[in-house]
């Protein structure tokens, strides 16, 4: 997806393709924490409490916080493609599939000795509910034709209710280390589990979109549907799906988010994730109405919003200050995208284009 | 006699057209699409300046500027649009007044009474307090005609007011119509409905191709002329311009290969039957809106089809959707390219293996060197302009786009092809180059569906003619009856 | 058509949001109102009409067993008929309280998301002649307006743990200091002790003061983030027992001792039981009471009122407690646990 055979040269082509916008706003953050204070980017090797060797250091914490991000971007992007808005229910979503796997493992007492279930019994189990919540959703946009933000809005507020509920309100914990690994380290493995998770979940992702046709159909569907139709594909399936999917990588973040502290809060889990889920699709370059994409792009965006988040905790920045930040580059995305300004944009390349060949013609 | 007279040089849209309108006249506004028609109105009513040419009103020597829809509104000058501009949530009375007030300041139930007063005297049943989306579309469009006429509207320009209203809507429509003719305004009708015309307007200006074939008395121009005048052919010299390529000659070549009977859609056709040979090349003709587009997308499935059956080789098959269709060989150009045809953002390549693709199936996708390798064959084999296979369908040109929908559907290798309007707005080598496909297509034995507006084209390509009117079938013609006079007199019906 | 869908879809939305937002609230009401009138038939309407306005149960662990305490006081065979409404929001709330007042009954118990804007509806109670309590929560209203206010003080409650920390005697403080969501009164309670101490004494040092929002998640963040840039501390003041977690964990990751003999002393409020076994098991070394348990004094004002008596003092402070790791017992997990 990334690549450019364009035989003007590399350089220019980069600035064309999509990716560039998170890779600019990435350099951008890592420069001006480079100015600012080099040892940012200073990894350490050490040992947690229970004796394990980790690496630590902001890179690693970016790495690991941002890794349930880049996987509901994932999912949060082919939802935009195909439907042309998004799901702002990920993250109660994410608390009902927590909550899930939390009452599989723990069957009806909140602190078990002991595991009721396999860990993997209870993943699978959340998944198909996360999934299916996700149903819900696709339901009400493909066959019910409700905008994408009105109908995940039902979930959005409903979502941590029927979170608490599954749960009958009581707060599990688990005190099995080995549920711990998916959102800490696992024993002998220096680097985040999470990561590894992420990068599972990229890989999976690259398979389907090289050896199925999900990539094409969803594109075709958010541009136009009515062509898709006559083609032959059947629009309102491929919306509904891909909601589906995104209810999957709903429950694994949800997997991770509980795994990390080993317990859930209904009311504060994933808290406000969905913004971010859905920034990242828009730091990626891709238009939050629909149609073409760029996942790699997308799972970028969503490191580097963990980037931002990181350098102001890194500067101290009142945590509850975060949003503005994050709405001001919400704002510059926004601006940016506009067609007024893109034209105005290309048309100042264009005139900085013709004035650099201008000047090589001369010198040569 | 107090008119309007216009004049426009130099504009490819309209060149030096005059147009005159009478007080208390209805005068039809001809043309197929693409003649000029909606460009002159929007000259008329300020929504484009002209580039040459001037409006005189009322006999007045000097004359007057027509900058913005509000010059046109202080003159006297209003428009009720085929889709209604209204807004349906506020009441008959706010639609009638909105923009309208001056200041901020509004006495309702004076402005309901005084709507109420206008209803009334117009005959439209409808309530000053009623919410305007609780009304059928055509008393929605009288309440936009009684808003012109309070107005003091002199001149109303109806845009295809009747295509979305069944027969006694139009009935009522029509009443209105000679009511206002009494009062002396003056009506500009636009329509592609023949019998409409006929019924109640007094005089006929045909345009073509931006210019401006005549003004005629309406008993002066029978309905043959009419079309003939709109297609622009004259009766006499028409000549027969009869293919010459191959045709087809298998040894099957007898043998029906698609057969509908009384296939009927949710689109609003009447009931159909229809049958194509292999290697057989067909048409639908008639004048836009007839109903030809809707019996293909029937027979594809991309309507919803209601009523009837379609026979393959002589055995049913069920065609629900348009994958039903595809995987029975059927495929279809779609007539409107951006909406149905184009997916614009994807590139070149994209848009071509789509359908194909679509059939393979989801876990089988092409690989990238496949991709490529088809889109570069069709792209050398259609002589497609593009920067290369990566280039977004929507930078290409109407013609090259066109190209690259036909070769997605070529490269399903069907057995059966439907194109509708393959050739509209696309220039005049491409629309050859694409006949001529057309008719090497049939020669290998691929039965082909042919829509075009233009006659010759169709006489040039099709062996078989369906022509139809008012939405349904009014005839058929083959062999010696394939002539332009034929085919006119059959699409206009009665004295045809 | 596709208008009126999305129009029912919308007050499905809210419908479901008014779920949201008021938890099991709907349910629990009825629940109590069937069970009730039940009851209420067998000892012929001899019962106490309370309506009790609360905050969602879900908010926190605190919130739950505050709720559960009331579920268990307010109960016909204590002779009382209760009607439960949620919200976190104070128009909400308010709204609330109309209906009750509609509903004539006999005391409004009162937990406040907001302090501003009861004074119409509390002078709406005083006319129809209902009592007012409030728990927990104050309002900025006329002490006339209701009977007597059960309310845990803060600042004590960020006192008591201050003292506690001067008590260990350490050569410096430096600590990590998680807020909970700026603001609320438990906050600012629990804030200020902690500011003016460190005001006051040269060797203590904030290290870092951030909010985290009550979030075990972003505490997690806030102290890796001071563990990466390899700041030096040896406190975690953290503002409840959900952000003492969360810094935990990132301690843990780091390999960073903590607790009784650890490396850094871990401080956390609200008492919940499995905040106490941590400190049981010697993983933290304070942990703060703020007591949910306010059902019992609730229903001593209201025995005084019934009498015909005022309570000796309006605003009534609960006893809190603060439990130190060395020296809490079984028996006080069992008790003060929530």
């Amino acid at each position: 997806m990334g690549k450019n055979k364009n035989k003007t040269g590399s350089f220019m082509g980069i600035f064309r393709n999509q990716i560039f916008i998170p890779l600019a706003a990435l350099l951008i953050l890592a420069l001006f924490n480079f100015i600012m204070d080099p040892s940012f980017f200073k990894i350490t090797f050490g040992y947690n409490s229970v004796g394990n060797p980790v690496l630590s250091g902001y890179l690693i914490t970016i790495l690991d916080y941002g890794s349930e991000l880049a996987i509901l971007a994932i999912g949060m992007t082919l939802v935009t493609a195909a439907s042309g808005g998004q799901d702002i229910s990920v993250g109660a979503a994410i608390a009902i599939a927590g909550s899930v796997m939390l009452r599989v493992l723990c069957g009806t007492n909140s602190r078990p000795e002991t595991l009721q279930a396999p860990i993997i019994v209870a993943f699978l189990v959340g998944c198909i509910v996360a999934m299916l919540f996700g149903a819900f959703n696709g339901i009400l946009v493909a066959y019910f034709r409700v905008q994408p933000m009105v109908a995940t809005l039902i979930l959005y507020t409903a979502g941590r209710s029927i979170a608490a509920w599954i749960n009958n309100n009581e707060l599990p914990i688990i005190s099995e280390p080995s549920f711990g690994y998916f959102g800490g380290f696992i024993p002998g493995v220096p680097i985040p589990t999470p990561f590894f998770i992420a990068v599972g979940c990229m890989i999976v992702t690259f398979l389907v979109l090289k050896f199925t046709t999900l990539g094409l159909y969803t594109q075709a569907v958010g541009i136009n549907e009515s062509s898709s139709r006559l083609n032959g594909l059947n629009p309102t399936f491929i919306k509904f799906f891909s909601f589906v999917l995104l209810g999957l990588c709903v429950a694994v973040a949800g997997l991770i988010k509980v795994s990390r502290l080993s317990t859930i809060n209904y009311s504060v889990i994933a808290k406000d994730i969905e913004m971010d889920a859905i920034l990242a699709v828009a730091l990626g370059g891709n238009a939050l109405s629909g149609g073409k994409f760029n996942m790699a792009s997308s799972i970028l965006g969503a490191y580097v919003i963990q980037f931002l988040t990181t350098t102001l905790y890194k500067f101290n920045v009142q945590s509850d200050a975060l949003p503005a930040y994050k709405a001001v580059v919400v704002i510059v995305l926004v601006v940016m995208s506009a067609p007024a300004v893109r034209e105005k944009l290309s048309s100042f390349m264009n005139k900085m284009k013709t004035k650099k060949s201008g000047a090589k013609e001369v010198s040569m | 006699m107090k008119n309007i007279s216009k004049y426009f040089p130099g504009v490819k849209a309209l060149q030096n057209v005059d147009f005159t309108l009478c007080e208390g006249e209805i005068h039809a506004l001809m043309g197929e699409n693409g003649a000029g028609k909606s460009t002159l109105i929007k000259v008329l009513t300020g929504v484009y300046e002209k580039d040459g040419g001037s409006i005189f009103i009322k006999g007045k020597d000097k004359a007057v500027s027509i900058r913005s829809p509000q010059d046109a509104q202080k003159l006297g000058i209003s428009t009720v649009y085929q889709e209604i501009t209204l807004c349906p949530n506020l009441s008959v009375a706010e639609n009638m007044y909105i923009g309208r007030s001056k200041g901020f300041c509004q006495s309702w139930k004076k402005m309901n009474a005084a709507a109420d007063s206008i209803l009334s005297s117009l005959g439209i049943p409808a309530k000053s307090t009623q919410q305007l989306s609780s009304c059928s579309i055509a008393i929605q469009q009288m309440v936009a005609i009684a808003r012109a006429v309070d107005m003091d509207c002199k001149v109303l320009i109806l845009d295809e007011p009747t295509s979305s209203l069944d027969e006694q809507e139009v009935e009522k429509l029509f009443g209105l119509m000679r009511d206002l003719k009494a009062r002396g305004v003056g009506i500009i009708f636009v329509t592609h409905f023949l019998d409409q015309v006929y019924e109640v307007c007094d005089k006929i200006t045909v345009l073509r191709d931006g210019q401006l074939v005549g003004e005629y008395e309406i008993k002066d121009l029978p309905r043959v002329k009419l079309v003939s005048k709109m297609l622009g052919k004259e009766l006499d010299d028409m000549s027969d311009i009869k293919s010459e390529s191959a045709v087809y000659s298998g040894k099957d070549s007898d043998i029906t290969v698609f057969e509908a009977e009384g296939l009927q859609s949710s689109a609003g056709i009447k009931p159909f039957d229809f049958h194509i040979k292999k290697g057989e090349v067909n048409g639908f003709t008639g004048l836009l809106g007839s109903g030809r587009s809707e019996c293909v997308r029937a027979i594809f499935g991309a309507d919803r089809v209601i009523a009837g059956k379609v026979k393959k080789n002589g055995k049913e098959i069920k065609i629900s959707k348009p994958i039903d269709a595809m995987k029975n060989g059927i495929a279809y150009l779609p007539e409107d390219r951006k909406i149905d045809g184009i997916v614009g953002d994807l590139s070149v390549r994209e848009n071509i293996v789509l359908a194909l693709q679509v059939m393979k199936g989801f876990f089988k996708p092409f690989s990238k060197a496949e991709a490529y390798k088809f889109a570069d064959e069709y792209i050398k084999l259609l002589e497609i302009k593009t920067a290369s296979a990566d280039t977004p369908i929507k930078s290409l040109s109407g013609g090259n786009q066109q190209k690259v929908i036909l070769a997605r559907w070529l490269l399903m290798n069907p057995e059966y092809l439907i194109l509708d309007e393959p050739t509209r707005g696309i220039d005049i080598g491409t629309k050859i180059e694409i006949q001529k496909l057309v008719l090497k297509l049939a020669s290998e034995g691929i039965s082909v569906t042919f829509i075009s507006s233009e006659t010759d084209e169709m006489l040039r390509t099709c062996s078989r003619l369906v022509v139809m009117r008012d939405r349904k079938v009014v005839g058929e013609l083959s062999g010696d009856d394939l002539t332009q006079n034929k085919i006119m007199s059959t699409i206009a019906g009665g004295e045809g | 058509m596709k208008k009126k869908l999305l129009s029912a879809v919308l007050v499905l939305a809210m419908a479901a949001g008014a779920v949201g937002c008021g938890g099991s609230a709907e349910e629990a009401p009825n629940a109590d109102a069937e069970g009730s009138a039940a009851e209420a038939d067998a000892s012929d309407g001899e019962l106490i009409k309370v309506g009790i306005i609360n905050n969602d149960p879900n908010e926190s662990g605190y919130r739950t067993a505050n709720d559960a305490d009331m579920h268990a006081m307010f109960t016909p065979e204590n002779g009382y008929d209760a009607s439960f409404a949620y919200s976190l929001k104070n128009d909400e709330q308010i709204a609330a309280a109309q209906k009750f007042i509609q509903d004539e009954v006999d005391y409004l118990l009162i937990s406040a998301a907001d302090t501003a804007g009861w004074d119409t509806v509390l002078q709406d109670a005083q006319a129809a002649g209902i009592r007012v309590i409030l728990f927990d929560r104050t309002i900025d209203a006329d002490e006339s307006l209701y009977a007597a206010s059960i309310v845990s003080d803060m600042d004590a409650e960020g006192q008591t743990a201050v003292d506690w920390l001067a008590s260990q005697g350490l050569d410096e403080y430096n600590i990590i200091h998680i807020q909970g969501v700026m603001g609320s009164a438990a906050q600012k309670g629990r804030t200020g002790a902690l500011d003016a101490k460190v005001a006051e004494e040269d060797n203590w040092n904030i290290v870092t003061q951030q909010t985290a929002e009550w979030n075990a998640e972003k505490a997690q963040q806030i102290v890796q983030s001071v563990i990466d840039a390899g700041t030096e501390f040896n406190v975690i003041y953290a503002e409840n027992d959900d952000m003492a977690k969360g810094a935990v964990a990132a301690l843990d990751a780091k390999g960073i001792t903590h607790g009784v003999d650890g490396d850094v002393i871990i401080m956390g409020f609200d008492t919940n039981k499995w905040a106490l076994q941590e400190l049981q098991a010697g993983n933290w070394n304070y942990d703060g009471q703020c007591n949910p348990f306010q059902a019992a004094y609730i229903d001593e004002v209201i025995d005084t009122l019934k009498a015909g008596e005022e309570p000796a003092e309006k605003v009534i402070v609960m006893e809190e407690k603060g439990f130190d790791a060395a020296t809490i017992t079984a028996d006080d997990v069992e008790n003060y646990g929530i």
